[in-house]
């Protein structure tokens, strides 16, 4: 599934606006969208540790931790540990269409920081079945993703 | 009586979403461990718990598959009595074998499980007929798993000199190729796949993008440095680049990944009974890819020995989620002696 690359001028722009409010809003939407499905993975060693998810092609860098009722927005400039990829990158690993390991090789995946803490996260949630996820997606969008899927897959 | 099996595909699962990619597209067998240091793909947030690994089993036998579970690395000091129970805990969960490395949990096997079917691992490094014979007077073993070592003529010998079925690796990564006998990781880090089920731990990795290239450093050493258009592969010492007297290259070995497809009518000839799969590590995303591919090519050779060809189609698919920029048959063909 080929998405459009994002135009530059709308990099620029994203790339500028203050972080936090990327973060509040990526963390309440995962909340909403994912959290149900993810609250019975077992969090404890991974409670409180600061994640970024950089999305290099938009220049945005989201910051956020776990907590007991799901993503924490953080303020923080830093983080225990990175992930860095474009949007469709990012996407496809979300619609389970792309193996983490073959974006690292192609040099389309970064880890840095603490790699144990960024593979047992990248492990659990490999671990929760992609159908688990959508179904407890909102009413209509775990159609929409599966949908994608779907047409992804047939494309490839 | 059932008959002799021949290139079952054994595939790796290090969740129960990849058990389920693996069976729903056409594994024979799914291999898989515990979430500790019993078996070697010890990584943090792999593996199964009870609760999967039973869902797993149940989802696998209900559709004829088998399940192995991978005990194979070696008890150590003082914590013997967890090796054991991981033996045990397989045989209540009715595991189709387990595959161990380490003679004395062998024993206890045989002692406590006498109807638990047993595969030598890849770890035991067996690469002769003698030891694999060994291994089953002693324990009763019924399938080995050869080391990467071999070449194909090698293994022919092994095959025309004893009864038990022999297993090879198919696909995946490749490292030194000396299973279950190399100390790189635990030179640089303490901790190697024998003991704690971990090469290059993921604790003693770091990735940093610097203004030279993505640096890899292994317990703080520099193992490589990725200039943009490079590909990367896994964080081992025995694929970093080293400087040797002034130039600086893979002074061990470079990533490549094995890939055996062409070699098939030759392991059906053999009567190998089954190819595995690399990647306990992988997403489902991959063991669905490679698990596609070699599922039709297995079918293929079957089908037409003599007419067998391997479709550029699968070499393209596999190639894609491959380490480093080549594949190889690895030690497999060796014209010289």
């Amino acid at each position: 599934m080929q998405l459009p690359a994002i135009p530059r001028p709308l990099a620029r722009v994203v790339g500028a606006l203050p972080a936090f409010p990327a973060s509040l809003a990526f963390s309440a939407a995962g909340n909403l969208a994912a959290w149900p499905a993810l609250r019975g993975l077992d969090w404890g060693e991974v409670r409180g540790r600061r994640f970024c998810v950089h999305v290099r092609d938009l220049g945005l860098k989201l910051y956020f931790s776990v907590g007991r009722k799901g993503f924490v927005p953080e303020v923080a400039s830093s983080a225990d540990v990175t992930f860095t990829a474009t949007t469709e990158d990012f996407v496809r690993l979300g619609l389970r269409l792309e193996d983490p390991d073959t974006l690292f090789f192609n040099r389309r995946l970064l880890i840095e920081g603490d790699t144990d803490l960024g593979l047992r996260v990248k492990n659990m949630l490999d671990g929760v079945e992609f159908e688990e996820l959508t179904r407890r997606l909102p009413a209509g969008l775990g159609q929409v993703v599966t949908g994608l899927r779907q047409r992804a897959q047939m494309q490839a | 009586m059932p008959s002799e099996p021949l290139l079952e595909l054994i595939c790796p699962a290090g969740s129960l979403p990849a058990l389920k990619a693996a069976v729903d597209h056409g594994a024979d067998g799914v291999y898989l461990g515990f979430k500790d240091n019993t078996n070697a793909r010890n990584f943090s947030g792999l593996n199964f718990d009870e609760a999967a690994i039973r869902q797993g089993v149940e989802y696998a036998h209900a559709k004829g598959r088998k399940v192995l579970l991978a005990l194979n690395t070696y008890p150590q000091p003082g914590e013997v009595a967890r090796w054991q129970r991981a033996v045990d805990r397989a045989a209540d969960i009715c595991m189709d074998a387990v595959i161990l490395a380490d003679p004395g949990l062998m024993a206890y096997a045989a002692r406590t499980h006498p109807d638990l079917r047993l595969h030598l691992s890849v770890q035991g490094s067996a690469t002769s007929y003698e030891a694999i014979e060994f291994y089953r007077e002693r324990f009763g073993i019924q399938r080995a798993v050869l080391p990467r070592v071999l070449s194909l003529a090698q293994v022919e010998a092994v095959a025309a000199n004893t009864e038990v079925e022999l297993e090879l690796f198919g696909f995946g990564g490749l490292c030194v190729m000396v299973e279950g006998r190399c100390l790189l990781s635990s030179y640089a880090t303490g901790d190697s796949p024998n003991t704690c089920g971990v090469c290059s731990p993921a604790h003693a990795v770091r990735w940093q993008q610097t203004p030279k290239g993505m640096e890899t450093r292994l317990n703080g050493v520099l193992i490589d440095r990725y200039a943009d258009d490079e590909k990367a592969g896994y964080p081992t010492l025995c694929k970093g680049r080293f400087e040797v007297q002034g130039e600086t290259y893979y002074a061990l070995e470079e990533p490549t990944s094995l890939n055996t497809l062409e070699m098939l009518p030759e392991m059906a000839r053999l009567g190998i009974a089954a190819i595995k799969i690399e990647g306990r590590q992988r997403s489902p995303a991959y063991v669905a890819q490679v698990t596609q591919v070699w599922r039709a090519a297995i079918d293929a050779v079957k089908r037409a020995p003599e007419s067998f060809a391997v479709a550029p189609a699968w070499h393209g698919q596999l190639d894609k989620v491959s380490e480093g920029s080549m594949h190889t048959l690895g030690a497999y063909y060796r014209p010289w002696k």
